[in-house]
C-alpha cells in the first residue's frame, strides 16, 4: 500500500493516525446509537453504556495515539499526569453518583453539567494565545467556547444552588435590562477580540476579563428564573455545554467532539422546548421569568378551606375502592416515596385500588418522581401517566394530592387570566374526595390561588408529606 | 466577511457535520416519553464531557518543564472533564437501573 498523506497539509500519515481516525468514528457513532436508544425505555439503559463505551474508547486512543502538529506524541510525563487526574476526576465523580440521594439526583446533574462548562471554558482559555492573529475563524471559535461553557459553568452551580435550596431567587424586573445589557457587552467585547486583530498572547487580560464577564452573566441570567423552571433552565444549559465542546472541536480539528457537542446541543434544545411544552410556556417566558407575576388579579369568591383530622381522613380512605395518589413537589422535598409506598400497602390489603397520577413535570424534574416512586419499590403499572388517568378521574373516590399545587389546579381550565392557563393537569377535581396534603394554607411556588382547595368537596391535611402519611400510616393499621 | 468566508471553506467538512448534526440531534429525540426526560438529560450531559478529549490534547502536549498556570488549568480541565464524563454516566445509570427493577418485577 502507498503511504497516504493529508489532502491538506500534505504530511505523511501514519497508520496510528488512521486508527485515531477511526476510533473517533466509532466513537461518534456510538454516541448517536446511544443517543438514539436513551429515549426509548427498554433499551435505555443499554444505549447509556454505549455511548459511554464511545467516550472511553476516544480517551483511549486520543492519549495512545494523539499526535501533534510536530508529529510528536503524548510523552509518558504527560501521560501519567493524564492518568491521575482523570483518576481523581473519575473517582470522585463514580462515588458521588453511587452515593448520592434519589430525591438529590437534579442537582447532581446540574453539578456535573457545571463541570463539563468549566473544563470547555478552561480549554478554550488555554489554547486562545495558540489562535493565529488575525485569524477570525480560529479566534471565534475559541471566544465563542469560552463565552458559552463559562455561562454553562456559573449558570448551573447557581442551578444546582436553587435546586439545593442554597441560593434564593432574584426576582426583581430590572433584572432582565441588566442581563441583556451585560449579554450584549460580553458579546461586543468577544467580537472585538475577535475583529481586533491584536496579537492573542498579548490579550490574555482581555480574555481572562471576557471570561469574568461570561461567569457573572451565566450567574445573573439564572438568578431570576423560579425553582420550579430549573429543569427547563438545566436542560437549556446543557445545550449549551454540548455547544461549548463542539468549539473546541473545531479548535482540534476532532470531528468526535464536534459531533457529540452538537448533538447534545440540538437534543438539549428539543428537550428544552418539549419541557415548555408540558408546561404550555414559551422559552421566552422562562428565561424572562414572567412566572407568577400577572395573572390572580382576577377577584374571585375563594370560599373557605376545610380541614380534616387524621381519623376522618383514615375511615374515609379505608372504605373507599379508588384512591389516586398524585405526588408533587412537596412528597420528593419530604422524601415521603417510601412513607407513600407504605400506606398504599396497608390500603392495598383492605382492597381498596391504589394508583400514582404522574403529572409530566411532576418533582423538581420531568421523570424524577417516577424514578423516585421506583426507588420506594412502588410497581410500574402502578404509576399511570395523566393522560391515562383523566378519562377515569370521576370513578375515584378519594385523590390525595401530596405536595402537589399547580398541576391540580383546575384554574389551568377556566381562568384565562392565571399564568398556568391552558396547562394541562390533572383533574383531580373530578375525583368524589379531594386530601389535600400541604404544609401550610398559603399559595404554591407560583403564588397562584388554587381553586381546587376551595372546592366543596376539598379537605386540607396540614403538615409535612412525611408525617402527615406517617400518622395516616398508622391510624389506618389501628382500624 | 472574506475571512468567515475563508473560514468556511476551510472548515467546510465541519460545518457539514454539524448541520447534520443538529438535524440528527433533533431526530433522536424527538418522540421521547417525559418518564425519560430526565436519564436523558443526563445522558446528554455525559456525551457532552467529550470536551475530556479537548483536555487530553491540551495536558497531552503541554510543556512540563515549568511548573505553570497553564498547566494548572489545564489539569484542573481535565478532572472537570472527568467529573461530567464519568459522574454523567454512573448518575444516568443509576436512575435506569431504578427503571430495570420495576420491569424485573413486572415479569414475576
Amino acid at each position: 500500500m502507498n503511504p497516504i498523506s493529508d489532502i491538506f497539509t500534505g504530511k505523511a500519515v501514519s497508520s496510528g493516525d488512521i486508527l485515531l481516525e477511526l476510533s473517533y468514528l466509532i466513537a461518534a457513532l456510538l454516541f448517536v446509537f446511544g443517543l438514539k436508544r436513551l429515549s426509548h425505555p427498554e433499551t435505555a439503559r443499554k444505549g447509556n453504556l454505549w455511548a459511554a463505551g464511545g467516550m472511553l474508547l476516544a480517551m483511549v486512543t486520543t492519549a495512545i495515539l494523539h499526535r501533534n502538529d510536530a508529529g510528536n506524541g503524548i510523552p509518558m510525563a504527560n501521560l501519567m499526569i493524564i492518568i491521575i487526574a482523570i483518576g481523581i476526576g473519575a473517582t470522585i465523580g463514580w462515588i458521588v453518583a453511587r452515593k448520592v440521594k434519589m430525591t438529590a439526583m437534579p442537582q447532581l446533574v446540574s453539578l456535573y453539567n457545571a463541570t463539563g462548562g468549566a473544563a470547555s471554558a478552561l480549554v478554550a482559555l488555554l489554547e486562545f494565545p495558540k489562535a493565529m492573529a488575525g485569524n477570525v475563524g480560529s479566534l471565534l471559535v475559541t471566544i465563542l467556547g469560552l463565552i458559552i461553557g463559562a455561562v454553562a459553568f456559573s449558570g448551573s452551580l447557581v442551578a444546582y444552588g436553587k435546586l439545593d435550596g442554597k441560593v434564593g431567587d432574584i426576582r426583581a424586573g430590572y433584572m432582565k435590562y441588566i442581563n441583556l445589557v451585560l449579554m450584549a457587552v460580553t458579546l461586543l467585547f468577544g467580537a472585538w477580540l475577535i475583529f481586533s486583530g491584536g496579537n492573542p498572547v498579548e490579550q490574555i487580560w482581555a480574555v481572562w476579563l471576557l471570561f469574568a464577564l461570561a461567569l457573572l452573566y451565566g450567574v445573573l441570567f439564572v438568578m431570576p428564573i423560579g425553582g420550579a423552571d430549573m429543569p427547563v433552565v438545566i436542560s437549556l444549559l446543557n445545550a449549551l455545554t454540548g455547544i461549548a465542546a463542539a468549539m473546541a472541536g473545531f479548535i482540534y480539528h476532532n470531528q468526535a467532539m464536534i459531533l457529540g457537542g452538537i448533538l447534545v446541543g440540538a437534543a438539549g434544545m428539543i428537550l428544552t422546548i418539549l419541557m415548555c411544552k408540558a408546561m404550555n410556556r414559551s422559552l421566552l417566558n422562562v428565561i424572562i421569568g414572567a412566572f407568577g407575576g400577572g395573572g390572580a388579579a382576577i377577584d374571585r369568591e375563594m370560599g373557605i378551606m376545610k380541614e380534616i383530622t387524621v381519623s376522618d381522613a383514615a375511615v374515609l380512605l379505608n372504605y373507599s375502592q379508588k384512591v389516586v395518589v398524585i405526588p408533587g413537589y412537596g412528597l420528593a422535598v419530604a422524601q415521603a416515596q417510601h412513607i407513600a409506598h407504605e400506606l398504599d400497602n396497608i390500603l392495598e390489603s383492605r382492597g381498596v385500588d391504589v394508583r400514582y397520577a404522574i403529572h409530566p413535570v411532576a418533582g423538581r424534574m420531568p421523570g424524577h418522581m417516577n424514578v423516585l416512586l421506583a426507588e420506594a419499590d412502588v410497581p410500574y403499572e402502578k404509576l399511570v401517566e395523566m393522560d391515562d388517568i383523566n378519562p377515569d378521574m370521576h370513578n375515584v373516590d378519594v385523590a390525595i394530592v401530596i405536595g402537589a399545587n399547580d398541576v391540580v389546579n383546575p384554574a389551568a381550565y377556566d381562568d384565562p387570566s392565571s399564568p398556568i392557563y391552558g396547562m394541562p393537569i390533572i383533574d383531580a377535581h373530578l375525583a368524589r374526595n379531594i386530601i389535600v396534603m400541604k404544609r401550610g394554607a398559603g399559595k404554591g411556588y407560583a403564588g397562584i390561588e388554587n381553586f381546587l382547595f376551595f372546592n366543596d368537596k376539598t379537605r386540607m391535611f396540614y403538615g409535612n408529606a412525611k408525617d402527615s402519611l406517617q400518622k395516616l400510616a398508622a391510624e389506618i393499621k389501628n382500624m | 466577511m472574506e475571512q468567515i468566508l475563508q473560514f468556511f471553506f476551510e472548515n467546510k467538512e465541519a460545518i457539514f457535520i454539524i448541520a447534520l448534526s443538529i438535524f440528527l440531534g433533533i431526530e433522536v429525540i424527538s418522540n421521547v416519553p417525559a418518564v425519560l426526560h430526565t436519564p436523558l438529560m443526563s445522558g446528554a450531559n455525559a456525551i457532552s464531557g467529550v470536551i475530556i478529549i479537548g483536555g487530553i490534547i491540551l495536558v497531552g502536549h503541554a510543556d512540563l518543564s515549568g511548573f505553570t498556570i497553564d498547566l494548572i488549568l489545564g489539569v484542573l480541565a481535565l478532572i472537570f472533564g472527568t467529573l461530567n464524563v464519568v459522574g454523567g454516566f454512573a448518575v444516568t445509570d443509576r436512575m435506569l437501573e431504578m427503571f430495570k427493577k420495576k420491569k424485573t418485577q413486572k415479569a414475576n
